[in-house]
């Protein structure tokens, strides 16, 4: 096999399994504990900022300066996160379901123009450059440099899952299973609902902080254009075509509709003509919304048919 | 006592839950124009039976006959096209329509030019209601709100007129006279079934009660016998009807 | 100081509680929060653009301006179309998602196709239309001084007082008809109307009919005084909910008084803020409702 392909493969996967650290986030809160949230793109954000301007060298252009070695910022984007998701979860989880939806999709409309809007914090809509890259030294040479991001990516993701599912196999994890099928029953065990659900709703939300950081210490670079609700859609699709509920069903999930995203993005730049190609990509997130529909028409437990049931609201 | 049986109900399976039945092979017969009370401790199915007769829970097997029509098929708001009446316990009436608004629309199923007069009807059994037809349910005491969903029933002539606990959460003077309005309902010819927990009252007015428990009916008789029957409270009616009984 | 934000953020408001009245019946009767709603608005704003575009291409000339206004009979009859498809359009999604969906009894996944519904919709018109903004009509519109530093154009009058006769018409059906009276019954409680003799599917897709078409014109008239594109009716998204909450669920004056609130608020943060900040002000009422008073401010708690 060539060195190029090799090397696209390892950027490949590291993409995807980037965004399978976003499906875990969701999957502890939807699929775990049945709290719907349709602000990931938001929480993403937050993340990746925070690290982002935690270990870049100072600008002019935005907030920085504090150069921190990158796992602080990963650590503390995702710390921030959690907040975040602490405040938000405060905010709406002792009211109905929904309501959740309405509010983090609100907090994801304001953290967008926080990040447009707030210039000297986020330098605007240009976002932040030159955040420092995991083995940057060996930015020249593309297949150590594409595998050593692989390595690290796919250790993190081996080591949360290995955790999720020791967390959901633990009192804690049986705990949110009662609270999600039945609130009545979980009450009834004197347990306080609302402490467990506030918990894994930040503990998701910190794990998305975690794969956004993730994303932007891997690109090198952010702007607000990066966190529409079409980020929050792309990472539901995964989760429920690979099966909500499930922790292996949120990974697959995400390795499947990335590379069904990236082969048919790659086709269209390949064959679409250039005036064209804003449309066919429209088309091509249609197909996807579509496909969300059958999926949760037609197999509510996800194409890979880990789980038996579909995720209960 | 002898007239044609109106509603049948046979071995009649119904639960919220796939496997977890609450009524488990009930079976009833009511004849045209008794009134029969469903009796039985907490938890015995009763509520759930009548929502299973009124098309609301999900029955899985069994039958359910109203004049030769099979039920069993038909969505909720078909049974009530039929002539079955059913004033459920709580949630009654719909607050945020005037009294005559909510007449209005249950009078809706009738043919348009019969359905002023039939609100006109129902409106002078209940002078109180007739008093104010433009004032919102939801401002409408407990009693109030009872005798509103009795007359909303009522609009469309059932056959039968299905009531569910009719007299919880309402002060004994007021359960006198929901339940003298039921004999006077009775009087027109409509066959009433009620679910009760204030047994004394309901077999008051009944001409017959069935014990239902664990789902199933275990013990039917005339109202007399049963309220003189010492051991069946003991027995089939829990402590709150032993109380009752017993006061 | 001027007052220029009460004129804008009125017509603003009406167009916003026009389109929350789908969504607060919607919610109130299937229990859940339709994200597609906003697509409902852009839409009606693409049908009615087409339709007009249309009239126009088979008159072979453009229509004539009604006086002081640009909007043409060809824009009108287009909205009407709008109304009519978009009413379609809601039954469809309906029939072939939200029924299958809602009848097993798991509402939240229901937001989430309709979700689904929503990115597709909108990729779709984006795919027929670009992304480029459309315009009914390139007139410039001369505003009319009415005091207190209030300036209107006449298209504006003429907007307010459409929505106007689109409110008084709405408040006759649901206030005056059978099927008005339905649909309040069906919005505050579903199985109660079962038991009084309602066909809840019926008035349910009534209700699809009723919200898609008000969506369509809200659209078109949000289209008529800024431009239509295919985010217009996301970017709605916010408000309407926010005015559904607001004005407490299943409410249809409460969605119009919210959905005033929530114009009047935006339009005075584009004055004395900033058009930046203006998409923030629907989450900020939300957030303030949710800590003060979840329930909403106009509709009567349950």
């Amino acid at each position: 096999m060539s060195e190029a392909i090799l090397s696209y493969g390892s950027f490949f996967l590291t993409t995807a399994l980037a965004y399978a650290i976003l499906c875990l986030g969701l999957n502890l809160q939807w699929g775990k504990t049945g709290l719907f949230n349709v602000g990931v793109a938001g929480f993403v954000g937050v993340g990746a900022y925070v690290s982002a301007i935690l270990t870049t060298p100072w600008s002019s252009a935005h907030l920085g300066g504090f150069g921190l070695f990158w796992p602080l910022g990963w650590l503390a984007g995702a710390a921030a996160t959690a907040l975040m998701s602490l405040l938000v979860g405060a905010l709406t989880l002792r009211l109905r379901q929904d309501y959740l939806a309405i509010t983090t999709f609100g907090f994801a409309v304001a953290i967008q123009l926080v990040l447009l809007n707030l210039q000297p914090l986020t330098g605007g809509p240009f976002g932040i450059g030159f955040i420092p890259r995991p083995f940057e030294s060996l930015a020249d040479r593309p297949l150590l440099f594409g595998l050593g991001n692989l390595a690290i990516v796919a250790t993190l993701v081996l080591v949360l899952y290995l955790a999720l599912q020791n967390l959901s196999r633990s009192p804690w994890g049986r705990v949110l299973r009662a609270i999600r099928e039945d609130e009545t029953a979980a009450l009834a065990l004197g347990k306080n609902a609302a402490r467990y659900r506030l918990q894994a709703f930040a503990l998701g939300g910190g794990l998305m902080g975690l794969g956004g950081a993730i994303q932007a210490h891997f690109t090198g670079f952010i702007a607000p254009n990066n966190y529409l609700p079409n980020l929050t859609f792309q990472v539901w699709t995964m989760l429920i075509i690979g099966g909500s509920g499930s922790n292996r069903g949120a990974i697959l999930g995400a390795l499947f509709v990335w590379a069904l995203w990236a082969a048919t993005g790659g086709a269209i730049t390949a064959f679409v003509p250039a005036e064209l190609q804003a449309r066919a990509s429209a088309l091509q997130i249609a197909a996807i919304g579509l496909g969300l529909c059958l999926v949760l028409l037609l197999r509510p437990g996800g194409l890979f048919g880990l789980r038996r049931h579909a995720a209960r609201g | 006592m002898n007239g044609k049986p109106v509603l049948r109900v046979d071995r009649l399976v119904a639960g919220y839950e796939p496997g977890l039945p609450i009524v488990n092979g009930a079976s009833l017969t009511l004849r045209a124009g008794e009134i029969v009370a469903i009796l039985g401790p907490n938890g015995a199915g009763k509520s759930t039976l009548i929502k299973a007769i009124a098309g609301l829970v999900a029955t899985p097997s069994g039958q359910i006959w109203l004049n030769g029509t099979d039920l069993r098929p038909l969505p909720a708001h078909k049974r009530t096209a039929l002539g079955l009446g059913f004033v459920p316990q709580t949630e009654n009436v719909f607050t945020r329509l005037s009294i005559l608004d909510n007449l209005k629309l249950a009078a809706g199923i009738l043919p348009a030019a019969g359905r002023a007069a039939a609100i006109d009807d129902v409106l002078s059994l209940f002078p109180d209601l007739a008093a104010r037809p433009a004032l919102l349910a939801g401002r409408l005491s407990g009693g109030q709100r009872q005798m509103l969903a009795v007359a909303r029933a009522l609009v469309v002539k059932p056959r039968i007129l299905m009531l569910d606990e009719p007299s919880a959460g309402l002060s004994p003077r007021l359960v006198l006279e929901v339940f003298a309005q039921l004999g006077r309902i009775r009087a027109q010819g409509i066959t009433i079934l009620l679910v009760e927990q204030n047994v004394k009252a309901a077999l008051a007015l009944a001409d017959r009660g069935i014990v239902l428990v664990g789902g199933r009916e275990r013990h039917e008789g005339r109202s007399a016998d049963l309220l003189g029957d010492p051991g069946l409270g003991a027995l089939f009616l829990g402590g709150d009807a032993v109380r009752e009984t017993g006061s | 100081m001027s007052l220029q934000f009460l004129a804008d953020g009125l017509l603003a408001g009406l167009l916003i509680g026009l389109g929350a009245i789908g969504v607060t019946l919607t919610y109130a009767m299937l229990r859940f929060a339709n994200f597609a709603h906003g697509e409902m608005m852009s839409f009606g704003a693409y049908v009615a653009w087409s339709a007009s575009f249309l009239l126009s291409a088979l008159a072979g000339t453009a229509w004539p301006a009604m006086g002081p206004f640009s909007i043409t009979a060809a824009v009108l009859l287009g909205g009407l179309a709008a109304m009519i498809l978009t009413a379609g359009l809601a039954l469809l999604l309906d029939r072939l998602l939200f029924r299958h969906l809602a009848g097993r009894g798991e509402a939240i996944t229901l937001v989430i196709a309709s979700f689904g519904a929503s990115m597709a919709l909108r990729s779709l018109i984006e795919f027929a239309f670009s992304s480029s903004p459309l315009y009914f009509s390139s007139d410039l519109q001369i505003a009319v001084r009415l005091g207190m530093g209030i300036r209107v154009t006449p298209d504006q009058l003429a907007l307010i007082g459409l929505t106007l006769c689109l409110l008084l018409a709405i408040h006759l059906l649901v206030t005056r008809t059978q099927a008005g009276r339905a649909m309040r019954a069906v919005a505050e409680n579903p199985t109660l109307a079962a038991v009084v003799g309602l066909d809840v599917r019926r008035v349910v897709g009534l209700t699809w009919v009723m919200g898609g078409a008000l969506a369509a014109a809200a659209g078109t008239m949000a289209g008529i005084l800024v431009q239509i594109r295919p985010n217009m009716g996301f970017d709605f998204l916010l408000p309407l909910f926010s005015a559904a909450i607001l004005g407490g669920i299943g409410s249809i004056p409460g969605a119009i008084l919210g959905g005033i609130v929530i114009g009047l608020a935006e339009a005075a943060c584009v004055q004395f803020v900033g058009a930046e900040w203006r998409a923030a002000v629907a989450f900020l009422i939300l957030v303030l409702l949710l800590l003060l008073r979840p329930r909403g401010f106009f509709g009567e708690a349950a």
